[in-house]
């Protein structure tokens, strides 16, 4: 049994909050900047250039990226034997985005009812916590800032078996040509394929906090991220959309076992500002 | 080569301006995104003046950070201005000149825009904290029970953006594309 103090989980996502919104993940930022020097359109060059300028002054300056501070997501592996003392882990995360989003001056866009929308939280809370029951001594929450200029252009289908590989990868392609602009591209999109209805959404979600150089295990599916993406950059849709070959700096497929007659498939869409972090205690 | 322009915006000014140039713009802008639209909107309805004289004037779609200790205002990029389409051609007819924001617009928004002679810009997306470096100065002029989303005058100085719809009706985001697969054949002979 180990046994884990509310209040550490509270300061350490307050902590990864902040960090996440002020420094890119190093693998995007490695891409951003070789994508820079690889672009061959000037417009396009240019932009980028404009992008990693920004992320220097938001390091310098400890301050966020972008204004969209997101509205969090966490995904928390809960071990079986821990046990956590003075609080209870959902207060305990929701009480870390309050937190640095108050003390942290970032931008608190959630409103209470999505349709009235009359009132904001004041406090960027709450966030949206997914949780998994694991075996052992282990509590890890995986953290993520999403920006929703990205997220409105995500999408979720019920194909049918017959669609197969080639109804999934017209539909991704489909969802990427009409968000990427929106998204403020270069995108990085997560794939679900599988599960059920909210499954596919959920693993569209975690594959998005996948490093850009990570690659799916199973050959087919290593296959189609590879496919997908190059097509996708075939597109000349480019950064913000206005032309070039850096549309998306990468994809990331999760599938899971599905039912006999289904074939969810889920395309989460995320802005190069694909702000993601874990703590592990 | 950037093109560099001030506020309040001239027609003269904006047949100067053609799709997919670089522009630095230095004056008075408006802030304004879901929740103002709707306002001013419903003021419109209700046959309330406007809180700002919008003639000739820019709106920036953009909801900012609040400022921390030392800042004229926090990090201040663009939000995606189709969201705004539905208010967009109400607002051209009384006179506003320009937009800045991210993402294409509606045909209907396109068609006002020739039609009353405007300009949408397009900043890049993303880059929050590099937009408020160019915002000298802030200040809340109406709906401040908005929070992030009232509208802000704001004062900016050679703010960086690209024509991304100019008044003829060229967009960027049809053209730009094909224009990059032109520039590579070009490259490639
Ligand atoms: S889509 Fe991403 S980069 Fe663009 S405004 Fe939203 S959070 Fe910022």
């Amino acid at each position: 049994m180990k046994i884990v103090q509310a209040k550490d989980i509270t300061q350490k996502v307050a902590q990864l909050c902040v960090e996440i919104n002020t420094k890119l993940a190093d693998d995007i930022d490695s891409t951003l900047k070789k994508e820079e020097r690889q672009e061959p359109y000037p417009l396009a060059r240019n932009i980028l250039s404009v992008i990693n300028e920004n992320r220097n002054l938001a390091i310098n300056a400890r301050r966020p990226i972008c204004q969209d501070t997101g509205m969090v997501v966490a995904f928390v592996k809960y071990g079986q034997e821990i046990m956590i003392k003075d609080g209870g882990i959902e207060q305990a995360i929701q009480e870390g985005v309050r937190q640095a989003y108050c003390q942290g001056y970032m931008r608190k866009s959630v409103v209470k009812d999505p349709l009235l929308r009359n009132e904001n939280t004041q406090d960027n809370t709450p966030a949206i916590v997914h949780y998994q029951i694991v075996p052992g001594e282990v509590l890890q929450i995986s953290v993520m800032a999403k920006g929703f200029g990205s997220e409105n252009t995500s999408a979720l289908k019920m194909l049918k078996p017959a669609d197969g590989v080639e109804g999934v990868k017209h539909f991704v392609l489909d969802t990427i040509r009409k968000g990427a602009p929106n998204a403020c591209a270069p995108i990085i999109a997560g794939i679900g394929i599988g599960g059920d209805f909210e499954k596919a959404a959920l693993l569209a979600k975690e594959a998005l906090f996948i490093p850009l150089d990570q690659h799916h295990k199973k050959p087919h599916l290593r296959a189609l991220e590879k496919e997908l993406l190059r097509k996708v950059n075939e597109m000349g849709i480019g950064p913000m959309g206005m032309g070039g070959q850096t549309t998306m700096l990468g994809i990331h497929v999760l599938d899971y076992p599905t039912h006999i007659a289904g074939l969810p498939v889920a395309v989460n869409i995320c802005c190069y500002v694909d702000r993601r972090g874990t703590v592990v205690f | 080569m950037k093109k560099i322009i001030s506020t309040p915006l001239s027609d003269e000014m904006i047949a100067s301006l053609s799709c997919g140039d670089q522009v630095l713009i230095s004056g008075t802008i408006y802030t304004a995104r879901d929740a103002a639209h709707k306002r001013l909107l419903e003021d419109l309805n209700q046959n309330k003046r406007l809180p700002f004289d919008i003639k000739n004037q820019i709106v920036f779609y953009m909801g900012p950070c609040p400022a921390a200790p030392g800042e004229v205002i926090g990090p201040a990029g663009p939000t995606t201005s189709h969201r705004m389409d539905k208010y967009t051609p109400k607002l051209l007819s009384l006179g506003l000149k320009g937009m800045i924001g991210k993402g294409n617009r509606s045909l209907e928004v396109i068609e006002s825009m020739k039609k009353y002679y405007d300009v949408y810009f397009a900043c890049v997306g993303g880059t929050g904290t590099l937009c408020a470096k160019h915002i000298l100065h802030s200040e809340v002029i109406a709906y401040s029970d908005l929070g992030t989303e009232a509208i802000r005058k704001i004062e900016v100085e050679d703010f960086p953006v690209f024509v991304a719809i100019d008044a003829k009706g060229n967009n960027i985001y049809e053209s730009g594309p094909e224009k990059f697969r032109k520039y590579l054949a070009t490259q490639n002979n």
